[in-house]
């Protein structure tokens, strides 16, 4: 069958079967090209056929010589032929992605695992420097794990409810999912974000320093709804929520909190949640530090007090100078950092720059942001990207003009309580340099003369 | 690398715990999902299923009431199978008993490897120290360990019963957990540490640690303008 019969023109227009004609050529010779391929041991297995067909020609002795045809994408893309012209040739074919896309092959900003002794226990931390908007995405949204990742096939996944309750109650995720929902875009922040930082500048990078806040919009049923299902009876006043993980990580919450803004979440920015992010449920306490936000939810027990477990006694309590110690710090407090521009980078030269960061507060939404170039002796008000939401990453930005003289760029963050995000000696004087966790103070990048910036503390 | 290879194992462990269990009404073990079928005539890819309620009958609906025909009760036995957590009262804590010296092998067994014979803990491994420290917390260099920080025995018992040791979380029965707890904490100075002194829930309970008034309510908003 000629590609004229195919491609009749009572059904095609010229472009079009020029289109259906080449697609025709290209599928051909990529069909061609992939038993040459297998015929030299697989070889190019790596390669797309499109890659192949494309870039096969231009490939030197060179790639032959390591065995290896194609230069590994970054993770989260896939390496697709670069055209040297792309309005001279067609380009790739849709759903060659398998209809699940992914980034771009040129973007590569990954989370970084801080690097503690035992990579069994660590985090990893987003990349704040090349964040936009306030929605951080899913695959770069900062993890903090205690017995690794666990896969979990939600059709075998329950939610178990009891203790203080007049019914004890059992959902499957199907179950859950019959429920009223709702979708809030709201910031997670581990409580360590920050903790190398207290005694002096320590890493390098906003990554580094701010890296363990994230913000998604979160999808699922309020909590109250099932506590309510279950009748919460008097006399309550905590309830555990539990994790399925190897650590079977577990947290108390005040009632209050769990019939207020709690949500049993599913989804994530749309879609279900990453394994990392607890698939295939996880509990969202807005604005409490990050910990309580419980992974892999599996079971809720109400009671009359706290269960001091490992995670609230041992760790994320603040140690204050005196040796005691706070305990039930939920609520992460207002804070704010410039991500742009932000440690390590480099400035090429004096002109014009938009600073840009993010403020977030656990109380609330936020209503200033103010931006010193000279160290907090002089602010100006920032602008804040719409909508501010309540207990979410806020934009915000402010027009700067880099004369090329040294400077330090510092964000404070007001939040609607009227909390205002105080500074680093602010905070050490009343909390001393022990205390680890919720450290929220400005932060001050060093801009020197040749356009370095450095963390520094200012 | 070690640690790494021991939570390979401690996964392939609980995948075989997981494949044990009965499948909650659902057909088999699943590695992955399917793509979703196509439609016939448009070849459409099928939209998701609408989720089934896993209630027997709906009942009445009254959703103004709380009332969603979704969901079932859940019984003393299925409450019972994972509700490990334990107070500091003492609720929670299972029968049982071990004494010093049983603690001190299933220690060297069980423990050691990563938190090491004289229980001061191996950095490398994350393996935080478990003895000594007291009087540290006030200093310039606090020390926290089990002994020194940890305000309820009960938090011990229930994160060695749920989470350890870490190439096996969960595995350790409550006698071996009440004995390891008698040793450590003996190790401690917390509880006995003559050889036959017996650990069980009425002395868990009745234990009152070092730093047990250590704690103080969050008074933030605590900076002042």
């Amino acid at each position: 069958m000629s590609d004229t019969e195919k491609f009749p023109a009572s059904l095609y227009g010229p472009a079009e079967r020029r289109m259906a004609e080449s697609l025709v050529e290209i599928e051909r010779q990529a069909l061609l090209d992939q038993r040459e391929c297998e015929c030299q041991d697989g070889m190019f297995n790596a390669l797309t056929r499109r890659g192949l067909l494309m870039g096969g020609v231009a490939l030197g002795g060179s790639a032959f010589a390591v065995g290896q045809a194609r230069a590994e994408a970054p993770p989260g893309a896939i390496e697709y032929h670069v055209q040297p012209d792309p309005t001279k040739e067609q380009g790739r074919l849709i759903l060659e992605d398998g209809g699940y896309g992914s980034r771009s092959q040129f973007e590569n900003e990954v989370r970084w695992r801080y690097p503690t002794a035992s990579i069994d226990s660590s985090w990893s931390m987003t990349p704040l420097a090349s964040g936009k908007g306030m929605i951080t995405p899913s695959g770069l949204h900062f993890e903090r794990h205690h017995g690794g990742i666990p896969a979990i096939d939600p059709a075998r996944h329950e939610l178990l409810l009891h203790g203080m309750v007049d019914k004890p109650l059992r959902f499957t995720m199907d179950d859950l999912k019959r429920l009223p929902s709702v979708s809030k875009i709201h910031f997670i922040e581990c409580s360590g974000n920050g903790l190398t930082e207290w005694a002096q500048p320590t890493l390098k990078t906003v990554q580094g320093t701010h890296g363990l806040t994230s913000t998604s919009e979160w999808t699922g049923v309020r909590l109250s709804t099932v506590l309510e299902m279950a009748g919460v009876q008097d006399g309550a006043a905590w309830i555990l929520a539990e994790g399925a993980d190897a650590a079977v990580m577990t947290r108390s919450v005040p009632i209050d909190k769990a019939m207020g803004d709690a949500i049993l979440a599913y989804a994530q920015n749309g879609e279900a949640l990453r394994p990392e992010q607890g698939y295939p449920l996880r509990l969202l306490l807005p604005g409490y530090e990050g910990n309580t936000h419980i992974k892999w939810l599996r079971r809720l027990e109400v009671s009359d007090k706290p269960f001091m477990t490992r995670e609230e006694t041992s760790k994320y309590t603040d140690l204050m100078p005196d040796g005691t110690a706070r305990q039930f710090s939920l609520e992460m407090e207002a804070k704010s950092v410039i991500t742009f521009p932000s440690g390590a980078m480099k400035l090429p030269r004096p002109g014009f720059y938009e600073v840009t960061g993010i403020a977030w507060s656990g109380r609330g939404k936020i209503k200033k942001v103010e931006v010193s170039a000279d160290g907090g002796a002089t602010w100006k008000e920032a602008t804040l990207d719409g909508p501010v939401l309540d207990k979410c990453h806020t934009r915000f930005r402010l027009p700067w003009t880099w004369t090329g003289e040294e400077a330090v760029l510092q964000s404070r963050a007001v939040d609607e309580t009227g909390y205002v995000q105080p500074t680093l000696a602010e905070l050490v004087e009343v909390r001393g340099l022990k205390s680890v966790y919720h450290l929220n103070a400005i932060q001050s990048w060093h801009i020197a003369p040749g356009g370095e910036v450095t963390n520094v503390h200012a | 690398m070690f640690t790494r290879n021991m939570t390979l194992i401690c996964a392939m462990g609980a995948l075989t715990g997981l494949m044990a269990a009965p499948a909650l009404g659902q057909e088999g073990n699943r590695t992955s999902a399917a793509l979703p079928e196509t439609l016939d005539g448009t070849g459409e890819r099928a939209p998701m299923k609408v989720p089934r309620s896993s209630a027997e009958s709906v009942g009445e609906i009254a959703p103004a009431e709380n009332a969603y025909g979704v969901g079932q009760e859940a019984t003393e036995e299925q409450i019972a199978a994972i509700d490990i957590d334990v107070m500091p009262d003492g609720r929670g804590l299972p029968e049982g008993s071990g004494t010093y010296a049983e603690g001190e092998e299933l220690y060297e067994t069980n423990c050691a490897a990563c938190h090491g014979s004289d229980m001061m803990g191996v950095s490398e491994l994350g393996a935080p120290r478990l003895i000594g420290g007291r009087g540290t917390l006030a200093s310039d260099a606090p020390v926290k360990t089990v002994e020194s920080y940890w305000p309820y025995a009960s938090t011990f018992f229930d994160y060695t019963h749920r989470a350890m040791p870490m190439d096996a979380p969960g595995s350790l029965a409550a006698d071996e957990v009440y004995a390891i707890s008698a040793y450590v904490l003996g190790r401690a100075g917390i509880a006995s540490s003559e050889p036959d002194s017996v650990m069980d829930a009425e002395t868990l309970a009745g234990i009152e640690m070092p730093n047990a008034n250590g704690f103080v309510a969050d008074p933030r908003p605590d900076i002042n303008e």
